[in-house]
């Protein structure tokens, strides 16, 4: 039987004590920068990710997946609310365009 | 203004200690999230896309000097520099650490603020009209009642769990500046028979089911205030929707039962609240000693105001936009615009607190105000001191001449910063106000209001808009509907929708044929967008907005 269609997803969070949105990497680490995250093309490793991320409550808060595609540099953002939370607001240089370099 | 007596000090030192304790156990484990959550909302600390976000009471809009320098400080030590004030005449930082935000409601504290009950369901900040005390045309000054429904409902146990989140507000004067028709109870300041009371309106609300509060009674006497209104949150209390979140606010309660039912209900509870009650003693005369009028200067000439105004037309220009009348003829309320065009609509820089603080102290009796239209009052300046004060709002970017009309929008944050935003709305707003000024029509356009809100929610105040803008996400493209119709004052109404949404690059366009439809069918230059709007209805609006032809043409 072919795989039902899943369309890629990364899970992100907002870290606990700095409350800035986060992605899970590969390795199982936190990253500021999207373009790090682990971009999962399976439904089942989708749900083994989010529970990984779901124990992790000492670092983040409210972990969920994300719709993703693959870019150039990484996993980008499908819909603007992600791509705002990827960038920072757009009426002040603040965030994660403020804070992370190449980007 | 009202002072902190040492009760408000314990009060607050103790559920300032309380939640440092509540965050350190957080962040060593011992509390879920789950557990934690509805803690650090009731301490006022939301976690939105960026970021903490740490939402401050700013009591009937109110402030001293002092507090509004310890507010700038906050901004630059725990935050980035800056703050947004709200409809709600809240002030929230949009960026703090959670480590941080106890030592942030500590130095709240220091100035008598804190951030308790901006959330939850409780009786939230009593809101009242921002030229309170200081306007020509009120009864009263409304804010000692605000203050004793503050004392009254702060960790009032029977109103901490409510159905749902409870907004009242309070003005002192027919002219409704504070919103109460949009409120769950608004509260009017009458004289009858000279005696001071109120009449109380019921079952305002925005959000996704925007209603209109209605009438429940035209007169209760100040003494019986309390127990009126605990009669009425009473009878919330036992009827609201507590099933379903979406409809258990006290308007649904009120539109379900209907106005009569509910009216019965709470007098027959009132007969007995009124028995048990036991009067407010000397309380509500010691609030309003707080509140005594400031002593204004008087025999002072105002002859530095009118050869200002004769030769500076930049100086006439922010006199006729940002001055309302006092009840002195030499003073005069400043209102101190925070819609510089293209700015973000209530934000203020820490450097700008401080001057408006310094302002307020030389120039205001130290007092300040906020506005739910997101701008910030000097509520009594003596006219011989306006150049001054215009002139160094000036050199702070402080000085725009637009309270009123196209570019002073009210905006919420909108996705920029709120987790439940389906668009943007703080680039629009400030999209227009670029727009508006490059046209230079907003003054040839006159009155009217433009209000946004980035999601159903309504923060933004949309419906009660001239013209309203909801910010919607349709198949994964910012849109928006427009509404025109609104009015947010005691002719309050809901705007209707005008027809299909715009996409975010067809928005300022369209609002721009909008006020140029009006300035083509007014009667005259006295009548108002509004009035027009009243006089001609939908129609050439729609048209403007959605005959093909007609959009090419001005595109
Ligand atoms: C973290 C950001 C915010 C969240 C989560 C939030 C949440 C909400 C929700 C859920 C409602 C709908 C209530 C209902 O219909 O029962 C609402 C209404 C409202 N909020 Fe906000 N809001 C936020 C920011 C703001 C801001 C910044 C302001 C002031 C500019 C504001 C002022 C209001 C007002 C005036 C209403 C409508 C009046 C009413 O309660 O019916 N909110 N908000
Ligand atoms: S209206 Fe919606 S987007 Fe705007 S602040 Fe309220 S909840 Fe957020």
């Amino acid at each position: 039987m072919p795989p039902r269609s899943f369309s890629p997803k990364v899970v992100t969070a907002n870290r606990l004590l700095e409350g800035d949105a986060v992605w899970l990497t590969p390795s199982g680490r936190w990253s500021p920068d999207m373009r790090e995250a682990d971009l999962i093309e399976d439904e089942g490793r989708a749900a083994e990710r989010l529970a990984e991320a779901e124990s992790q409550a000492g670092l983040v808060v409210g972990p969920y997946l994300a719709d993703a595609k693959a870019g150039p540099g990484g996993p980008e953002p499908t819909h603007f609310r992600e791509a705002f939370r990827a960038r920072g607001p757009s009426n002040y240089r603040l965030g994660k365009q403020a804070e992370l370099t190449g980007s | 203004m009202y002072r902190y007596q040492d009760f408000d000090r314990a009060f607050l030192a103790e559920r300032n200690a309380q939640f440092r304790a509540q965050v350190e156990r957080r962040i060593d484990g011992s509390l879920t999230e789950d557990e934690f959550k509805p803690l650090r909302l009731m301490n006022g600390l939301y976690l939105q896309l960026h970021a903490y976000m740490l939402r401050v009471a700013i009591p009937y809009g109110s402030l001293r000097s002092a507090q509004m320098r310890q507010l700038a400080m906050i901004s630059e030590r725990w935050d980035r520099g800056y703050g947004h004030f709200t409809t709600r005449q809240n002030i929230q930082y949009n960026w703090p650490e959670l480590r941080d935000v106890p030592d942030m409601l500590d130095a709240l504290a220091e100035v008598g603020m804190h951030a308790i009950q901006t959330s939850g369901n409780t009786v939230r900040n009593v809101t009242a009209d921002h030229f309170a005390g200081a306007a020509a045309d009120e009864v009263a000054d409304p804010r000692p009642y605000a203050e004793l429904l503050r004392q009254w409902s702060t960790d009032h146990p029977e109103f901490q769990f409510l159905p749902r989140k409870f907004k009242i507000a309070v003005t002192g004067a027919e002219a409704d500046r504070a919103v109460i028709r949009a409120h769950d109870i608004g509260l009017q300041l009458v004289e009858k028979d000279g005696e001071i009371g109120f009449r109380v309106l019921v079952g305002g609300g925005l959000g996704r089911t925007p209603v209109i509060g209605k009438v429940i009674t035209d007169f209760v006497s100040e003494a019986e205030l309390l127990p009126y209104v605990e009669a009425i949150l009473n009878v919330y209390n036992r009827f609201g929707r507590r099933d379903n979140k979406y409809k258990a606010r006290i308007k649904i309660t009120v539109n379900e039962e209907g106005i009569d039912k509910i009216r019965e209900e709470v007098d027959a509870v009132f007969v007995r609240t009124r028995d048990e009650f036991t009067g407010f003693g000397d309380v509500l005369d010691r609030i309003k000693a707080d509140f005594a009028p400031p002593a204004l200067e008087e025999g002072r000439g105002t002859q530095a105001y009118s050869d200002a105004y004769e030769q500076s037309p930049v100086f006439r220009s922010w006199a006729d936009t940002n001055l309302t009348a006092h009840r002195d003829a030499d003073h005069a309320i400043v209102t101190i615009s925070l819609k510089a065009h293209g700015a973000t609509p209530g934000d203020a820089t820490a450097d700008q607190m401080r001057l408006m603080a310094e302002l307020a102290e030389r120039y205001g009796h130290d007092e300040l105000r906020i506005s739910h239209e997101q701008n910030v009052i000097l509520p009594h300046v003596h006219r011989a001191d306006l150049p001054e004060v215009h002139a160094r709002l000036s050199e702070a970017g402080l000085g725009t001449a637009n309270v009123g009309l196209a570019s002073d929008i009210i905006a919420c944050p909108g996705m920029d910063y709120c987790a439940l935003a389906t668009a943007r709305s703080i680039p629009i707003a400030q999209e227009i106000a670029t727009r508006v000024d490059e046209l230079k029509i907003e003054h040839e356009v006159g009155h009217v209001q433009i209000k946004i809100s980035g999601c159903i929610n309504a923060c933004g105040h949309h419906h009660v808009g001239h013209i309203g803008i909801l910010g919607l996400d349709r198949a994964g493209v910012e849109n928006y509907q427009i509404t025109i119709g609104g009015a947010a004052g005691s002719d309050a109404a809901l705007g209707t929708r005008t027809g299909p949404g715009f996409p975010a690059e067809e928005i300022v366009p369209a609002i721009e044929r909008i006020l140029t439809t009006y300035l083509d069918l007014r009667c005259d230059a006295a009548e108002t967008f509004i009035e027009a709007y009243r006089r001609v209805g939908m129609a050439p609006f729609k048209t403007a907005l959605y005959d093909k032809e007609q959009s090419r043409d001005a595109a």
